[in-house]
């Protein structure tokens, strides 16, 4: 229950930063040109001024700064994030029908990432500064340094154009009528491409970090106490170490999930898929401000949930943790 | 001189140096080699590289040379890289070193704010403000600054926290110094080794985020920027690949230099983490 109570503070402590990031952004838009109100005439053709008038009292946009931003706070509260005039929609459904997507590909992509750079990071620790190591290494140097959308685009040209094996874009197959096991799967095909995409960058720093702290602590007394006890050296590596070196891969998942999602941004809007972050270009392009700022208090919260059970795991393989408070 | 030694020995650190004055070479001869606007009309569209002697490179879908946008993107992908680095390489440190110095409220305060910074995933971040100021090259470049500052903070942070007690800051307090010539004379000569290392991370991540913002065409148009080539190449992706395919090459080994030489000198100023 400690574990939890020291989880629950540190959730509690980030009510100030959503805080401050709420007042910011809301402040930041301010200095916007143009309102919602200016898109929306702009997109009916033009209006008079006493219709403009009467549209900024409806949508509360005459009121002084501080009182809009105390209304928005209050309707956040809520969970009221406003109404998306491009939509014609409440904000939070409009976000609600995009975040399935996102997080879909982002726990496919960080799956993938993380096992894989588990995996070869173990594997280079193992063969530390041989042919194998080095191989790896320059890899995740590579892939460090790939621009993801263009590894995606190039993966089109591989794998959906020349090869025809995979889908070049979108959810699923439109009007198949799939239901059951045959639409996952149909899904999962499509999902291909975009999780390999937005997982390189993420395996890249995982297998580096992976590497480091394996030979970290493969460096310890109780290593040399396991191998002075005749253990082999697979078991030393998979019940002793293994657990260890994770620690600080699990931080690093939970640092990360902001970097993820943004990341999705530019991987969504080359596969077309209907996420949220291609929702928040959208919303850039059509200047829908309700619209982005609610994006991004959803994905703020998001990564605060994501360092909560971080917190959790972490406790988990290191009882240490729980038990100390 | 054994810093260069030690830096010269290492066959990784080598590459990327090699690699960085190659893209130097490239911004620094566009002018020479590639006159007049890159963006301008040069020949006949989507001729393939090799194909027309006159375009090495072969040309975009609009006519225009796709080796001169190369020669001339490299200085926007340095120019953007560096002033952005620098940018966020100074805010986070006056930030970090002045919350690590003074800890108390100061510090609650100045770190609450790096947490909202860290919590906004930075690529949304960097939309909303681009959405805000408009994309240009300099609001670009600024915006790319502004979102990359909390690491280099905390980084200067923890490094503040474990020197502000050393014996050296005391004597300097018992001298009379001013806090301000303790932070910036004393103690941040001290703590500059992690950060300049640090900052080839942070040019890194600037250049694939510029990048990246160009391709969404949230970039400056007007600028041969590689990531606007390749979102034009975009369309022609079925069967002119090359179009996207050459910029995002020139991407990759722009990046791949930047972070070798970052970790060539980490290796050279820190010589006993050599051997892992």
């Amino acid at each position: 229950m400690t574990v939890l109570a020291l989880a629950l503070r540190r959730l509690a402590a980030s009510v100030p930063t959503l805080l401050i990031i709420l007042a910011g952004l809301f402040l930041l838009l301010q200095l916007a040109p143009g309102d919602t109100v200016d898109a929306l005439v702009a997109q009916m053709g033009g209006g008079d001024a006493a219709m403009i008038a009467q549209l900024r009292q409806f949508y509360g946009l005459d009121a002084s700064v501080p009182v809009q931003l105390g209304r928005y706070l209050w309707r956040l509260v809520q969970l009221d994030l406003g109404y998306s005039a491009i939509y014609a929609k409440p904000v939070l459904d409009v976000i609600l029908e995009r975040l399935p997507a996102t997080l879909l590909l982002m726990v496919s992509a960080l799956s993938f990432a993380f096992t894989a750079g588990l995996v070869l990071g173990v594997l280079a620790a193992r063969r530390v500064n041989h042919w194998p190591d080095t191989m790896i290494s320059t890899l995740g140097l590579v892939f460090y340094a790939t621009p993801s959308f263009w590894f995606g685009l190039m993966g089109i040209v591989l794998f959906s154009i020349h090869l025809a094996w995979l889908p070049s874009g979108g959810f699923e197959t439109i009007g198949s009528g799939l239901t059951g096991l045959a639409r996952v799967l149909d899904i999962a095909r499509f999902l291909v491409l975009p999780t390999m995409t937005l997982a390189l960058g993420f395996l890249a720093v995982y297998l580096r970090i992976m590497r480091a702290s394996m030979l970290e602590v493969l460096s310890l007394d109780f290593v040399r106490t396991a191998r002075s006890k005749g253990l082999a050296e697979t078991a030393i590596v998979v019940r002793h170490v293994l657990r260890n070196a994770l620690l600080p891969m699990v931080t690093l998942v939970g640092l990360q999930a902001g970097t993820m999602l943004g990341g999705s941004v530019v991987v969504e809007s080359v596969f077309a898929l209907p996420g949220l972050g291609r929702l928040a270009y959208e919303s850039v392009v059509q200047r829908d401000l309700n619209t982005l700022l609610g994006i991004v208090f959803i994905s703020a919260v998001l990564v605060i949930v994501i360092n909560f059970i971080v917190d959790l795991t972490y406790a988990r393989l290191d009882p240490r943790i729980g038990a100390g408070r | 001189m054994r810093f260069l030694r030690l830096y010269l020995r290492n066959p990784a650190a080598l590459i990327g140096l090699v690699l960085l004055f190659l893209v130097l070479f490239l911004a620094g001869s566009a002018d020479l080699l590639f006159p007049g606007d890159p963006l301008s009309l040069a020949g006949r569209p989507l001729s393939w590289p090799l194909s027309n002697p006159r375009f090495p490179l072969g040309t975009d879908s609009s006519g225009r040379d796709i080796a001169a946008q190369i020669f001339h993107g490299a200085r926007i992908s340095l120019l953007i890289g560096v002033a952005a680095t620098l940018i966020a390489i100074l805010v986070g440190t006056v930030i970090g070193a002045v919350a690590g110095f003074y800890g108390g409220w100061t510090d609650d305060l100045l770190m609450r704010i790096t947490e909202a910074f860290q919590t906004v995933p930075s690529f949304l971040l960097l939309l909303v403000l681009v959405a805000v100021f408009g994309s240009n090259l300099l609001t670009v470049t600024l915006a790319i600054g502004v979102v990359s500052w909390p690491a280099p903070a905390r980084l200067t942070r923890a490094e503040f926290l474990s020197l502000r007690n050393r014996e050296f800051v005391q004597a300097c307090r018992t001298l009379g110094l001013r806090d301000s010539a303790i932070i910036f004379r004393e103690i941040l000569p001290n703590a500059m080794p992690p950060l300049i290392v640090y900052a080839s991370v942070v040019m890194a991540t600037a250049i694939l985020m510029e990048s990246a913002l160009a391709f969404l065409s949230l970039s400056d148009p007007n600028v041969a920027s590689w990531g606007n080539l390749i979102g034009q190449g975009r369309g022609v992706l079925r069967t002119q690949w090359y179009v996207s395919a050459i910029p995002g090459a020139a991407i990759l080994l722009t990046v791949l230099a930047v972070s070798l030489v970052g970790q060539g000198l980490n290796d050279a100023l820190n010589p006993r983490l050599k051997s892992r």
